[in-house]
């Protein structure tokens, strides 16, 4: 717990209660606003209160400015996105550029978005006519095709035909070549045609409807356009077809010039002669190329400008982002009728008053103002927010508290023992020195690149588990710890601190039983003797161990729990707490649990065979019975049967006083309502408890259903939570066998083959098993265990976490913010 | 009546029923609208919904805001969430939330019909049409001629398809057919929207009922007070209602022969649920009547989501948002032209 004492400027257990804090009242001068405010966002040590809650945002007085810089950041998002798009990484080193004032930035990211937006128009301009053009290209070169093959198919035909007449003459021939030639020229209407190029999803909707419109009149002949096609006019890339409409009519023409528009098809003009068609190539092509080079000229100069901006963006959105906080912070500030100057209330620690000061000093000797602004604290009944001040170490534990909920203001914070416990409890589950050293090199890769990791940004789970980072060394630490105790390297036990104690007494005893074996040396000095394991007897004595000391860590953090809630009880001056909760709880939980870990502990040091189940349940059931064999000390029978009537005395002990009390408390407080105001130290504090007692209805029914629902939660909860931390030897069986399954039958039966193809596959599956169920489930069981055994079991005897969390006005929490 | 709805409802439905719920929770409050209509200019407006959920669709809105921009901003907004809920819906939800753009695509199809009656832009048509009602060939609709053609070209290949039946003529369109048209399909639509919740039972059926009825019987007063004075005979009027609702069928006999307001009024307020409607407005007046149901149905539509498993949630969150959009155009064009007077004329509290 070393870490938590720091410097010599701060009490040394200023994480067991949160920091003492006053409203604070600061009067600022209207011309130095600003700067105080910029200041305090510096220091960050103050949480300003609302005090125009009722006003709407834009009837505030810093509306306008809000309004602004609203403005300018949407030319930086606008900004951003633009250089993203033109695949730049903004410069992180930014320069430094000497007090950038918000009106000069204002004028030039409005001059830099104009630039921009003409310059990204007429880039788009040429773009569209770029686009246009190489569509039209494809258009040729596709209808040409068309064409093309139309005429060589015609021609095809005339040669079959006029080979056909040459040749032999069937009976067919002559009528269906005479028609042809008949029809052809005389009857020949101008077919007229339009071609263009169409989305390809539409196409076939395309043709549908050109087919409904004109009947049936029309031929549509299309081309696949093998490589997407920018859109001129969105200027995507879309997957389009070319296709030539051959049709006859002006209506006709009409409709389908409709149906193109209609359908986003973009039409261009198309010259049936091929020599023109050759013609407008070239033309096309030299055009394409020209534009090309403008295109090319303005997307280096855009992108020399972006590069301007990339360098000083993050800069200017630092700046930006700051200033709108300052405004919306001066907009909570309550004006003076005078409008000379802005008072503003907010929570702040005690400790920081003298910074407060030297920063109000500083702005107003800064800003040239005549007058200084008046700092002053005020006296309230609210209840003030809860404020740790944590480190990197111990942040990640206090947020596992916060997470059940915050802390009542000052009161016992369980935070400073959980940093203990949490990893202890966590570790007793999990305890293999194999894993745990596995564990600890994860987690020691993580705080080694700590520097870089906290500066980019991880993934989800990666981000929780970094946050955790100190969390899981002191997990790992604990559980090679208690790896060593269980004697688990991997489920491998090792003769690391002496040899085994036993050996065998002759050679026909095996290894599998425990029978024949002869105590030869000295007990094992630290944890358990390697030869328990793989022994018949492993289980049976080891889960005795564990389910004994699980009782033992249980009651003993249960009443460190009752204790904490009697030092609330003194810390708030609450006397009826102390002896109608306090008192009776630890009698109740110490007589009956405590008993019964005493019993163990002597059971464990005289090596007594008391059956110990047998000795709680005949303490209730019949008390007054000789114990014969499960005697384990003289008189225990008079000590259970006082034990049990402590006990019994202690339930109505709980329940009944505290509801009378507390009503006699209220009359009397009710009478001396104008007796004058209290002047002790300790009565100030208490004062918020008093006064939700006194103004509020004093129901005496209902103080008393809650005394009877407290009561029997207790008392219920005593032996339901002693059972629960038997959580700790399950949790702890399961790792173990898990882990020895995972040994004995994928890498002991892989190595028995003698084969190095099966060993290899042994290994792997092993080394998969180990990480994905040992390492990463069975932390993450092990973990949630240890949290509800903190939340539920430890915390639900003192904590009330009803408190709420002190948010400062601070530059430095900016960032987090608005991601 | 009711099914067991509450035993499988939330097998496909539950998911979405969540969303919607919790975009409601989301739609603007009488504080809102009270502080929305303090606003002096369309910078502030955009300010205080900056602090609501159109917050992300306004923010990149550079400066010189026009109504036209906020309201198609809100618009898009309500389109991608029921973009959303129609990927995520199963049968017979999906048809369901399918069935609500309808109504949209109707009054788009007389739009594009009637701006190129009169000779508008295809493109700046399209720009005005409801984001809901659009389908592929819509722009086609300017091709035709006739009522027929325009069946025959575009509208068979969209759901408005069966609705067409009754109104297929070789006539030329002019604006009293279009109008014809509209109410015929919006008739057809609306009945076969009723059957359709009734083919799906328990609570739906019973509070789409409901608000179908209500919707019917809205359009049929409208009807009425917008034919007085027409060369509508009586026939063809009596034939626009549509065959259900409370006032179907005797009310709708005494709407046909109905000549000016107060016959209309005197026939409704034979009708306790629509007395309160009109004794809100005195003689001769037909101004308020608009706000008047507007306001019925917006009770009627909260109401929806006081009871859970049905789809009239869905129906009700889409009517709720739309309304809630002619409230913020409505409030930006007063402030736009400098009218905060008349702000509270046409906005109807949602909450």
């Amino acid at each position: 717990m070393g870490e938590r004492v720091r410097g010599g400027c701060c009490p040394p257990m200023d994480l067991m209660r949160s920091e003492p804090m006053h409203l604070v009242q600061v009067i600022i001068p209207i011309e130095s606003a600003h700067l105080t405010i910029s200041y305090l966002g510096d220091l960050g040590l103050i949480q300003f209160k609302d005090l125009n809650a009722e006003k709407s945002p834009f009837q505030r007085t810093y509306a306008n400015q809000i309004k602004r810089c609203g403005e300018m950041a949407r030319k930086l998002r606008f900004f951003r996105e633009q250089i993203t798009k033109a695949e730049f990484s903004p410069a992180v080193i930014s320069v430094t550029e000497a007090d950038l004032n918000l009106d000069d930035l204002e004028v030039k990211l409005g001059e830099l978005e104009a630039e921009l937006v003409e310059i990204n128009a007429n880039g788009q301009k040429l773009q569209r006519s770029y686009n246009e053009l190489a569509e039209y290209k494809l258009v040729i070169q596709k209808a040409g095709e068309f064409f093309q093959s139309a005429l060589s198919s015609a021609e095809a035909r005339q040669r079959e035909y006029a080979s056909n007449q040459s040749g032999e003459e069937s009976l067919e021939t002559p009528l269906l070549s005479e028609q042809e030639m008949t029809t052809d020229p005389s009857k020949q209407v101008k077919l007229g045609f339009v071609t263009g190029l169409v989305p390809r999803e539409k196409s076939i909707a395309f043709e549908r409807i050109l087919f409904r419109a004109t009947r049936g009149n029309v031929l549509l002949k299309q081309a696949v356009v093998d490589n997407p096609v920018t859109d001129p006019v969105s200027g995507e890339k879309v997957e389009k077809n070319v296709f030539v409409v051959f049709f006859s009519g002006e209506r006709a023409k009409n409709k389908i010039l409709k149906i193109c528009d209609a359908f986003g098809a973009n039409r261009y003009p198309f010259a049936e002669d091929l020599g023109k068609q050759a013609q407008t190539i070239n033309e096309v092509s030299g055009r394409l190329s020209e534009l090309k080079t403008t295109i090319d000229a303005g997307l280096v100069h855009r992108g020399n400008l972006l590069q301007t901006i990339g360098e000083q963006f993050e800069q200017w959105n630092f700046l930006v982002r700051r200033e709108k906080s300052i405004y919306h912070t001066l907009n909570m500030l309550s004006i003076d009728v005078t409008k000379k100057c802005l008072v503003a209330e907010g929570w702040s620690p005690i400790f920081a008053t003298k910074q407060i000061q030297d920063a109000l000093h500083r702005a107003t000797q800064d800003s040239n103002s005549q007058v200084d602004a008046i700092f002053q604290v005020l006296r309230t009944r609210e209840m003030p927010p809860t404020y740790f001040r944590t480190n990197k170490f111990t942040s990640a534990f206090q947020e596992i508290v916060d997470a059940y909920g915050v802390a009542k203001y000052q009161e016992a914070n369980p935070g400073v023992f959980t940093i203990v416990t949490f990893p202890f409890l966590f570790a007793v589950m999990f305890g293999d020195w194999g894993h745990g050293i596995c564990l600890l090199l994860a987690t020691l890769y993580l705080i080694i690149r700590e520097k870089k990791l906290s500066s980019q940004k991880l993934g989800d789970i990666m981000e929780m588990t970094f946050g955790g980072r100190y969390v899981i060394l002191l997990m790992a630490l604990f559980s090679i710890y208690t790896g060593l105790i269980y004697n688990e390297f991997f489920s491998v036990p090792f003769e690391l601190f002496s040899r085994s104690a036993y050996s065998c007494r002759d050679l026909s005893c095996s290894e599998a039983t425990t029978v024949g074996l002869i105590k030869v040396r000295d007990t094992y000095p630290f944890g358990a003797d390697p030869v328990w394991h793989s022994s018949r007897s492993e289980l049976p004595f080891l889960n005795s161990l564990k389910m004994k000391m699980s009782i033992l860590l249980g009651v003993a953090q249960m009443n460190l729990g009752i204790i904490l809630s009697y030092f609330n009880a003194i810390f708030f001056a609450n006397n009826i707490n102390i002896w109608f909760q306090f008192i009776p709880q630890m009698i109740f939980l110490n007589g009956l649990f405590g008993y019964l870990s005493v019993l163990i502990i002597i059971k464990w040091c005289t090596g007594s065979k008391a059956d110990l189940y047998h000795v709680m349940i005949y303490m209730f059931l019949s008390p007054t019975d000789e114990l014969g064999e499960n005697q384990l000390f003289p008189g225990q029978k008079i000590t259970q049967l006082v034990l049990l009537l402590l006990a019994l005395i202690s339930v109505p002990w709980m329940l009944l006083p505290k509801p009378f009390l507390l009503k006699l408390q209220h009359d009397r407080h009710h009478g001396e309502s104008y007796a004058p105001l209290p002047d002790s130290e300790e009565s100030l504090q208490s004062e918020p408890n008093h006064d939700s007692h006194g103004h509020e209805e004093f129901e005496f029914s209902e103080i008393f259903v809650h005394q009877l629902i407290h009561t029997i939660e207790f008392v219920l909860g005593a032996v339901s939570n002693t059972a629960s931390y038997l959580r700790l030897w399950a949790l702890s069986l399961a790792h173990s066998e898990l882990s020895t399954v995972f040994y004995e039958k994928v890498l002991l039966l892989a190595w028995g083959y003698n084969n190095i193809i099966i060993l290899i596959v042994g290994i792997i599956v092993f080394i998969f098993a180990t990480v994905g169920v040992l390492l990463v489930m069975e932390t993450l069981s092990a973990f949630l265990h240890a949290l509800r055994l903190h939340w539920v079991e430890f915390q639900n005897k003192f904590y009330e976490g009803d408190g709420y969390k002190f948010y400062p006005y601070s530059f430095a929490l900016l960032d987090y913010e608005d991601e | 009546m009711y099914g067991f709805e509450a035993l499988t409802f939330n097998v496909h439905g539950g998911y979405l029923e969540a969303i919607v719920r919790g975009y409601r929770s989301g739609l603007l409050t009488a504080a809102d609208y009270n502080n929305l209509c303090q606003c002096e200019s369309l910078e502030d407006i955009k300010m205080h919904l900056s602090a609501t959920e159109y917050g992300p669709y306004l923010q990149n809105e550079p400066s010189p805001l026009h109504t036209t921009t906020i309201v198609e901003k809100c618009t898009l907004k309500l389109v991608d969430e029921y973009k959303q809920m129609l990927c995520q819906a199963t049968e017979p939800l999906s048809t369901f939330l399918e069935y609500i753009t309808y109504g949209h695509m109707i009054d788009n199809v007389v739009l594009i019909v009637t701006g190129t009656l009169h000779e508008r832009d295809v493109q700046e048509l399209l720009e005005k049409c409801h984001p809901l009602g659009m389908f592929d060939s819509i722009a086609t609709l300017a091709v035709a001629q006739n009522m027929r053609e325009l069946y025959r070209l575009v509208l068979v290949d969209t759901p408005l398809a069966p609705y067409f039946s009754e109104c297929i003529t070789s006539e030329d369109l002019d604006d009293m057919n279009i109008e014809i048209m509209r109410n015929t399909l919006y008739k057809a639509y609306l009945q076969d929207f009723y059957r359709f919740c009734q083919k799906l039972g328990g609570a739906t059926s019973e509070i789409m009922s409901d608000i179908l009825a209500f919707e019917a019987d809205r359009r049929a007063v409208n009807i009425t007070i917008n034919s007085i004075g027409t060369e509508l005979t009586r026939d063809d009027r009596r034939k626009l209602y549509s065959n259900f609702g409370l006032l179907y069928p005797y009310g709708h006999e005494e709407l046909a022969i109905s000549e000016d307001i107060d016959q209309v009024r005197g026939v409704m307020e034979k009708y306790p649920p629509y007395q309160s409607i009109f004794s809100k407005l005195s003689y001769g007046e037909s101004q308020m009547l608009d706000k008047a149901f507007y306001e019925e149905e917006v009770k009627r539509l909260c109401l929806a989501f006081e009871q859970q498993f049905h789809y009239g949630v869905f129906f009700a969150y889409m009517r709720l948002r739309e309304q809630e959009i002619r409230n913020l155009m409505w409030i930006s064009e007063c402030v736009a032209q400098n009218q905060k007077s008349r702000v509270h004329d046409s906005v109807v509290f949602i909450f």
